[in-house]
């Protein structure tokens, strides 16, 4: 039936090998990105093949293994290299090789003449390789194997620049801070192998076969303790707190990476991870709750970081984290449809905003590099008036802002909608609902308001470089620019598959086709929650869904209407705002210190803890030990050296003297 | 079989002369001939014994004894041409060089 899905992973790899192996010699650029940008094309191709037979199968045959080969058998352990076609997969696959796609055509543009072009590309196919195999695998191993390479993929392109030291460091943080997820990943996964196979006989790490015997499962205890394992590897690679901290730090890389790994796929990857183990997440209230809270709560307070960064990069890094904060206020919510959904619109609107960012970045670099002025290109402050000089890139980016700041009818008002509808009327948190949607809906405020700030100081107003530099800033060539159109469009209408129940069926009965889609994935949660429902579910009325979805829009365009007031209308305003009230705006300038926090309360600690450990027990105790066995062995043969006096007839008088007292021992004892 | 002591007795005689001359001789040929001298000396007990005893196995021994001795004469022999060739002399007391 889906014969051919193991080469959706395959085509990135064999471009992986070729340019990793020989794009060194290759050195023309179009041949090693058309080999990078084909081999993802080929991807994409089979990607649209699968979810076509998909969807002509009915829904209840919606579910395939592929199996390639076996991999590990030992004892009742039991891994192979086998795919898993079903309608959450596909969604994902479409997403990497569709937006992966559109961002290698970018990169071919944006990395012209870079040094190591070849290595960029052999890394972004790599990444390709293991982002395919981390939503393919239908086991627990092989995703993790798919999760430790993307890491290891971001690692590298983080530090693609590794010549400078920010970059180097900004690659090491987000490996460690992926490593303490890692961990959690880890130890949730032999939990749960181990509690089915040792109290229900059940050895297996497949997904379809845990969810068959989820029932098996009791809820919370174990599961609550295997959940929350699997969600602190959510929060390393999804940048939640308490392990955000790497992600803005990642931004150190090329902005195709930014706009690929760090906002459209890699960090994406524990939202995905809750939604495949649903069945797991919905038998664990509390793990829910903290899921939901964590959600809510990085929503908020990255949003509020976003707010008074400069640099155009961070901006997005901080809203890439807020908007993932949404997707796990949408899974703690048991809403994992519009979750992924959110997931999907996000890719979208967060790539084009990224690519739009980086042909802005490009374009000041070269303008500051003509006018030899050693700016920093990516800080807003020097930006402004961009507009009439990138008409192209400005129109594609205030699409994928108003995308995101959830005006109606663009894709992410649908999603966001759908999420804070969600976190209001679950069955799960009780009264916690009106805490966690007044926190997403602020969070949302909070989005309008710095996503159109970010669009005003960087396209608006006058330009702040020096007029020989404005002459040279230009639109991008069209490898570029064809990217973000197709984004932009897709941030425009992609929302539309996915529209509210409620909107639907005012607009004359259309389906949330979306959400009907995901129906078989999440169909073990809802046979458990329709058996063990405690709490009534709320039914508010539509009245209310309306109220609040007007609240919600309201908010938004109060954002906006600030932006416009303070960065357009009036600009000298956050100027008096930060005279005002100095120490919030350097405390949010900072990102609350979290960082500094970190560092006074883990990273030095950590620190002093390794250095006692060098200088105190690996020094002194170990060495010491190592080093003093040999020196009494060195004193002692000091000493008994003397006797090899180099004289053969001292020699042969010993020997002789040794075979008298021998022999003698022997006849007189 | 009366006279085995005779046979032992020179055997001994052999091995000791063999024997002084490796512990007080400098040149090294001479110490050399010494020890073939201790080797022989054996030989003869082994044969000496073998007849007394009535068993085969002593005398198939001293033939592997002398081959064992002329594979050593070779080697021997070698080296000192080979440290000759270094030193212009097989004095064994020059020969000190691999010592503390």
């Amino acid at each position: 039936m889906f014969d051919n899905v193991w080469l959706i992973p395959l085509f990135p790899l064999i471009g992986f090998l070729i340019n990793g192996l020989f794009g060194k010699k290759i050195k023309n650029e179009t041949v090693i990105g058309g080999i990078g940008a084909f081999a993802v094309l080929c991807s994409f191709v089979v990607s649209c093949m699968t979810i076509l037979r998909l969807l002509s199968l009915p829904i209840e045959e919606r579910l395939a293994e592929v199996k390639v080969f076996t991999w590990i058998t030992s004892g009742n352990f039991n891994a192979d290299i086998a795919f898993l076609v079903d309608p959450l997969s596909c969604v994902m696959i479409m997403v990497v090789t569709g937006v992966g796609f559109l961002i290698h055509l970018y990169s071919i543009g944006y990395m012209h003449g870079e040094e190591g072009f070849y290595r960029f590309f052999a890394y972004l196919n790599l990444f390709m390789f293991s982002m395919l195999l981390l939503v393919l695998g239908n086991n627990l191993l092989l995703m993790f194997v798919g999760w430790e390479g993307v890491g290891l993929c971001s690692y590298l392109l983080i530090g693609y620049y590794f010549h400078k030291k920010s970059a180097g460091d900004a690659g090491k943080k987000a490996f460690v801070m992926n490593r303490v997820g890692d961990f959690g990943f880890l130890l949730g996964g032999f939990a749960l192998f181990w509690y089915l196979g040792a109290s229900h006989n059940v050895w297996t790490i497949q997904f379809t076969e845990i969810a068959k015997n989820s029932h098996l499962l009791p809820t919370g205890g174990i599961v609550t303790v295997i959940t929350l394992c699997f969600f602190l590897g959510a929060t390393g690679k999804s940048a939640q707190i308490p392990l955000y901290t790497w992600l803005p730090d990642a931004m150190e890389g090329p902005t195709p990476v930014s706009a690929l790994i760090h906002a459209a796929t890699m960090v994406t990857a524990g939202v995905y991870m809750i939604a495949r183990m649903n069945f797991l997440f919905i038998r664990s209230p509390e793990t829910l709750m903290v899921v939901a809270v964590i959600g809510a709560c990085t929503a908020l307070f990255a949003a509020t970081i976003g707010t008074a960064q400069y640099d155009i990069k961070r901006v997005l890094a901080y809203s890439t984290v807020s908007q993932l904060g949404y997707m796990f206020l949408a899974m703690g919510a048991g809403a994992f449809a519009a979750g992924i959904f959110h997931l999907m619109t996000h890719a979208f609107f967060k790539a084009c905003l990224f690519l739009g960012s980086g042909a802005v970045i490009h374009s000041m670099h070269e303008a500051l590099h003509h006018a030899h002025s050693h700016d920093d290109p990516q800080d807003m402050r020097n930006m402004g008036g961009l507009k009439s000089k990138m008409p192209l890139t400005f129109m594609t980016f205030l699409l994928a802002t108003i995308a995101i700041a959830g005006i109606p009818g663009f894709s992410g008002f649908f999603s966001k909608d759908e999420i804070l509808w969600q976190a209001f009327s679950n069955q799960h948190h009780g009264s916690l609902n009106y805490l966690l949607w007044g926190m997403g809906a602020i969070a949302a405020g909070l989005t309008a308001f710095y996503m159109f700030r970010l669009v005003f100081m960087t396209f608006y107003g006058e330009s702040r470089i020096t007029p020989k530099a404005k002459d040279h800033l230009h639109e991008s060539p069209m490898i570029i620019v064809f990217p973000l159109l197709v984004l932009a469009a897709l941030s425009v209408i992609g929302g539309y598959i996915g529209m509210p129940k409620i909107i639907g069926d005012a607009l004359g009965g259309i389906p949330n086709y979306f959400e009907h889609y995901l129906e078989p994935v999440f169909r073990y949660s809802e046979e458990y929650l329709s058996q063990h429902s405690q709490h009534t579910a709320l039914h508010p009325s539509h009245a209310v869904e309306w109220g609040l979805m007007g609240l919600s829009v309201l908010i938004a365009l109060a954002g906006i209407t600030v932006a416009f007031t303070m960065y357009v209308k009036n600009r000298e305003l956050p100027s008096r705002f930060t005279a005002t009230f100095p120490a919030l705006h350097r405390a949010v300038y900072n990102k609350w210190y979290i960082d500094e926090l970190y560092d006074f309360a883990i990273v030095n600690p950590v620190k002093a803890a390794g250095r006692f450990l060098w200088k105190g027990f690996d020094v002194v105790i170990v060495d010491g030990a190592v080093n003093g066995v040999a020196n009494i062995v060195m004193a002692f043969a000091g000493v008994i050296r003397y006797l090899q006096s180099g004289f053969i007839y001292n020699y042969a008088w010993t020997m002789a003297f040794g075979v008298v007292v021998i022999l003698g021992y022997y006849l007189f004892k | 079989m009366e006279n085995l002591n005779g046979y032992l007795i020179v055997s001994a005689i052999l091995f000791s002369i063999g024997t002084i001359g490796v512990l007080t001789r400098k040149n090294a040929i001479v110490i050399f001939m010494c020890v073939e001298l201790m080797l022989n000396a054996v030989n003869l007990t082994f044969v000496a014994l073998s007849r007394h005893l009535g068993n085969l196995d002593g005398q198939v021994f001293v033939f592997f004894v002398m081959t064992v001795a002329a594979a050593e004469a070779a080697v021997g022999l070698a080296l000192m041409i080979a440290f000759y060739n270094n030193r212009e002399t097989i004095d064994v007391t020059d020969m000190n060089s691999l010592k503390w």
